[in-house]
Parts: structure tokens; sequence; C-alpha cells
């Protein structure tokens, strides 16, 4: 069931990403970038299987069984991936504003299609 | 002694690094300090991948264990020979570039240098790593520095390009985590050497979900590889980009190959998808170089010339990765560094070329007004050689690097093409892709000689009556650099062949590629 729900989520985030991403303007796309982002990071984090209650940290001491511990690796790729992403989503933001003061339209291609 | 060569493998990423950390301490105007910094380390880096040249062209790959962890449980750098090879070409570029831009073009726009030897880092690692993940975060180092240095300069062209540029292939990052965590989910691993092992042994049930997964990998490699129809984003970013930066995206696309060569090759050689996968490429490759072929026929200005014909060398070297045999590969790994080399001299050339045609359209001081950068150093004194020597010596640089592109003899591009074609033919009976790739890499020449020959006349033949583009000695030494190594590249084509072919098999087999990352311990 958990894993039916996460499942959706992410094919629901994935779907309006692309979506946006397809449209002519570049809020519309950035947003949609966001979205398919947020789908990537949870997609990756869903690598390392569901688990709930289990810690990805070994104590020192404790049990070796690594069966009863999640995976600290996809946590720590997602992690590596969010900054990633957020980094370059701000700097799309800035391009994306330069575009907008040089070409005067919103428009990815930078002037509206029946001009 | 030994512990500096042991280390040798991780400089290429570390020397440009802490470079372009040390270009952000100094204030914007110091221009010199700054140029001399940027050019000693890029020398330093070449020596370097120079030096890494002798240790690998062994039986041997060099391993480097970062933080001297166990092999697949942390990050290894590799270096063999196809990975310092292509290191070797990209600092050699690298220098190339930075020299051009030494002239004007670093004074154009803040953090130039920082910018271009973060992107030789990213480059660098991304040849070096053994770790799949790692390769995806070299590759995110030097998109995101080759963002910045395609808005280098300004003007609505570039960042309108550039807005192109960066939502494509931040779509394509998005395809590669995709894949790279399907590969995880399935194998437990992210080492390349452990994935090749894991691989086989994974259950019939889960062997759906990795092919998906190395799919997927293969679309995110392709778009940087500029593979038809996910590589349309190519020609207007490289046509619009600032010279010298063009000239350094040369290799960017080179990149993507060499990661569909690396992880292709050594997590599937030899399996039955793969074979489906290489002739995805060697079609996909045909019809790249078709659609560059027609670019370079239908465009004017020589720099999306230049940009198509990098298209061109892209499908070319895809179309021949497919075939997957181990001579063929030889071939484009020669054709790969002799087409970057010549495609580089003709990217800076094209700057050179236009100036003469539209010296008022002066993009650059026009940009350093916009950027208030009202240097105190403006008397600049115009030291260029204005002289018909000028357009004569331009001349013979531009038929160089046309010739390399063409594949006409006797530069590399011709060896290059020749023993592609030899590698070939060697099958009998030779299969029907074969004449198909054979025919289109002909025409494909035949193309780039008409382009670049109605170019060239146009550009040195039709100029008006004194105006002769007024070029700096520091620009010419730059492209004769590239035109001087294509040379070399002819001279010393025995040795290198040889290199190529060495790295073709060692490729081709990777047991020995494996072997080497998961037997050494601490």
């Amino acid at each position: 069931m958990n894993e039916l729900i996460v499942a959706l989520a992410i094919g629901v985030l994935t779907g309006c990403g692309t979506w946006l991403l397809l449209r002519p303007r570049t809020f519309q796309v950035v947003i949609g970038l966001s979205l398919l982002s947020y789908a990537v990071n949870l997609f990756i984090f869903v690598m390392g299987r569901l688990r709930s209650g289990a810690t990805p940290i070994v104590p020192v001491g404790s049990g070796t069984d690594p069966a009863a511990y999640a995976d600290p690796l996809p946590q720590a790729l997602v992690l590596t991936a969010i900054v990633i992403s957020f980094a370059m989503t701000a700097l799309l933001l800035v391009v994306l504003l330069a575009a907008r003061g040089l070409t005067g339209t919103d428009h990815v291609d930078g002037r509206e299609p029946n001009e | 002694m030994s512990a500096l060569r042991e280390h040798l493998v991780v400089a290429p990423v570390v020397l440009p690094l802490a470079t372009g950390a040390l270009m952000l301490l100094f204030e914007e105007r110091r221009y010199a300090l700054k140029g001399a910094i940027s050019l000693a380390s890029t020398l330093l880096l070449i020596a370097a991948a120079a030096a890494l040249v002798p240790v690998v062209d062994a039986p041997a790959t060099a391993v480097y264990r970062i933080g001297d962890w166990p092999a697949p449980f942390a990050i290894v750098l590799l270096a063999d020979r196809l990975s310092v090879l292509l290191v070797l070409l990209a600092s050699v570029l690298g220098f190339a570039a930075l020299l051009f831009s030494l002239a004007r073009w670093h004074r154009a726009a803040p953090r130039f240098h920082a910018l271009l030897q973060i992107l030789l880092m990213g480059v660098n690692g991304a040849f070096l790593t053994g770790d799949l993940f790692n390769l995806f975060v070299f590759f995110e180092v030097l998109l995101a520095a080759s963002y910045g240095l395609a808005l280098h300069g300004a003007g609505a062209a570039r960042v309108r390009t550039s807005l192109h540029y960066i939502i494509v292939n931040l779509t394509a990052s998005l395809i590669f985590l995709i894949g790279v965590s399907l590969l995880y989910g399935v194998t437990g691993t992210l080492n390349m050497a452990d994935l090749a092992v894991r691989l086989a042994a994974v259950p019939e049930a889960d062997r759906g979900l990795v092919e998906a997964g190395a799919a997927i990998l293969g679309i995110a490699f392709l778009v940087k590889a500029a593979m038809w129809p996910l590589g349309f984003w190519l020609p207007g970013v490289y046509g619009a980009a600032s010279a010298p930066a063009a000239a350094l995206f040369a290799i960017l696309t080179k990149v993507g190959v060499y990661a569909v060569l690396r992880v292709w090759l050594l997590l599937f050689g030899g399996d039955e998808p793969a074979a489906a996968f290489g002739e995805w490429l060697l079609y996909g490759g045909c019809v790249t170089l078709l659609f560059g072929s027609v670019g370079m026929l239908a465009s004017q200005d020589l720099q999306r010339i230049a940009a198509y014909s990098l298209v061109v060398s892209a499908g070319t070297l895809l179309a021949s990765v497919g075939v997957a045999e181990a001579a063929v590969t030889a071939a484009a790994l020669y054709y790969l560094v002799a087409s970057t080399l010549g495609v580089g001299a003709f990217f800076l050339l094209s700057e050179l070329v236009e100036r003469a045609r539209n010296p008022a359209a002066d993009m650059l001081a026009l940009t350093a007004e916009a950027f208030g950068i009202e240097e105190e150093v403006q008397p600049e004194e115009e030291v260029g050689v204005a002289i018909p020597a000028t357009i004569a010596l331009l001349g013979f640089v531009f038929a160089c690097s046309a010739l390399v592109i063409a594949g006409l003899p006797p530069l590399p591009g011709f060896i290059a093409k020749f023993t592609l074609f030899a590698g070939l033919l060697a099958p009998t009976p030779i299969p029907n892709a074969a004449w198909l790739l054979i025919a289109l890499i002909t025409l494909s020449g035949i193309a780039a000689v008409v382009s670049l020959g109605r170019a060239g006349v146009r550009a040195f033949w039709m100029v008006p009556e004194g105006a002769v583009p007024r070029v700096r000695l520091i620009e010419f030494s730059a492209v004769g650099l590239l035109v001087l190594a294509c040379l070399a590249l002819t001279v010393a084509a025995g040795p290198v062949m040889r290199y190529v072919q060495d790295a073709a098999a060692a490729l081709h087999d990777p047991r020995g590629y494996v072997g080497e990352v998961l037997s050494v311990s601490p």
C-alpha cells in the first residue's frame, strides 16, 4: 500500500512536470523542472526500498545485521541531487530574468509565436 | 617521488579546482595576474596529463582510491589509456582557449578564469572517475561551468540560446539520475567495475529493470553527445557562444561519447541488449552525420559551420562506436582527438576572420561598456599585425583546420577516416551497415569541403579592400598551437595509433579494468 502511494505520487509529479516542461512560457518550464526534480529525488530515495522505523545509522557496538537498517546511500545521493538541482534552478531563474529583460517576452524562443 | 607519482592521477581534478577557487579571491580587474596564474596552472595540467601517459601505457591501469577506502565502497579514480588521452586533449584545448581569451575575451565578463578552470576540472573528473554517481556529479560541475561560459559576453542571442541549453541539460541530468538510481536499486552498487560483476548475476526477473535503467542512462549520455534527435540544442548554443568558450565546448560532446563508450562496453560488453544498443548507436549516428552535413551546407556564418561540423564528428564517433569492433573503435578514438583539435582551431579562427568582415560590430567593446568595465588599461596598443601577411597566415591556418575537418590528406583527419574505413572493411562478409557508414562519412567529407571551401572563398578572397582583421600575436599563437598539435598528430600517427589500439582493445575486454579496480586493497 505504501509503495503504491509513493509510486502514484512520483508518477503524478513526473506527469505534471513533463507537461509544464513542454509549455512555451519560461516560468512554466521552471516550475516543470522543479516538479520533475522533486519526482526524481523521491525516486532515488525509494530506490533504497521503502522502510518505516528503520534508521540509516548503525550505532557503535550494536547489532551488525544490515537488514535492520535502512540503506543510507540513497539518502546521501538524494542530498547531492537536491543541492545540485536547487542551485541549477537558481541559475536558470537568473537566465530567465535576463532573457525576459533582453527580449521583452517570456516565451522560451525569445519572441511571440505569431510575430 | 613515488608518493608524488601515486597522487598524479588526482592532479587533473585537484589542480583546476584549486586554481578556480584561487581566482575568486582576486579582484576582478587584476586581469594580468589572473591570466598568468590560469595559464601556469593549465600548463601544469598538460604536464601532469603528459606524465600520466607513460604510467598508464602499460598493462596496468592506475587506480586511485579517494580517502584510501577499499574499492567498491568508496569512489575510485581510474586512469587508463583512454581517460589519460582525453584528459591530455582537454588540457591542450583548454590551454589554447585560455591563450586566445587573454587577448581580449577574458575581460568581456567577470569570472572567466574561474569558470574555465572549473570546466576543465569537471571534464577531467568525468574522464577519470570510476563511479557512476560521481560521473553525474562531474557532469554537473562541467555543465554548471559551461552555462556560465555559454553566457560569457552576454547579448540577446547568447542569453536566449543558453536558456535552451540549460533547460535541455537540466532535463538530461534528471534522466541521468533516474537511470543511475534504477541501476543502484537493482544491483546495490555504483562502482562501475563492481556493477559489471554484479550485473552478470542479476536474476532474470530484474533483467528488465536493469535494461530500462541502462537505456535511460544512455539517453542522458546521448543528449550530451548530441545524437540526432537529441542534439538540436547544439548548433544554436555553440554558434552563439564567444569564440574561446565555443572552442572549449568542442570537448563537451566528446564527454558524452566517452560516457557511452565506457559504460556501455564495461557493463554490457557482448550481451544481447548491448548488440541492440549498438545498432541504435550506429543508425542514430548515421542520421546525426547526415543532419550535421546538411546543416554545414546550409550555414553561412563560420561559427555555425563549425558547430555543425561538431555534430558531424559526434555522428561519426557514435556510429563507429556502435559498430563495436576494436579496430573501428581505435580509429574512432584517433578521429576524436583529430576532430576536436581541428574544430577547436576552427572556432577560434572563425572569430578572427569575422572580425575582418564587420569591424564596426565589435561586440566586445559593446559588452565591456554594458558591464561598466571602463578599464584603465584601455590604451591597448593594437599590436595587431595589420598587414596582408595576417590574411595569408589566417588563410593557411584556415586551410589546415578545414583539411582536418573534411578529412583530406595529409592531415590527421584523413588518417583517421582511412583507418576507420580499413576497420569497417576488415570483417568478411562486409556488413551492409558498414557500407552505409562509409558512404555517409564520404558524403559528409564532400559536404564539408563544399561548405568550408565556400566559406573560405568568402572570407579570404572577397574581403573589401583594406579590411584586414587586427589579429594579436597571442590569438594567432593559440590557433597555431592547435594546428601544430594536429600536425604533430600526423607525424606521430604511428605511436598514437598503437596507443589508441591498445586503449580500444582494453575497452572491448574490460576484465582487466574490473580486476584492477576490485583487487586493490589498502
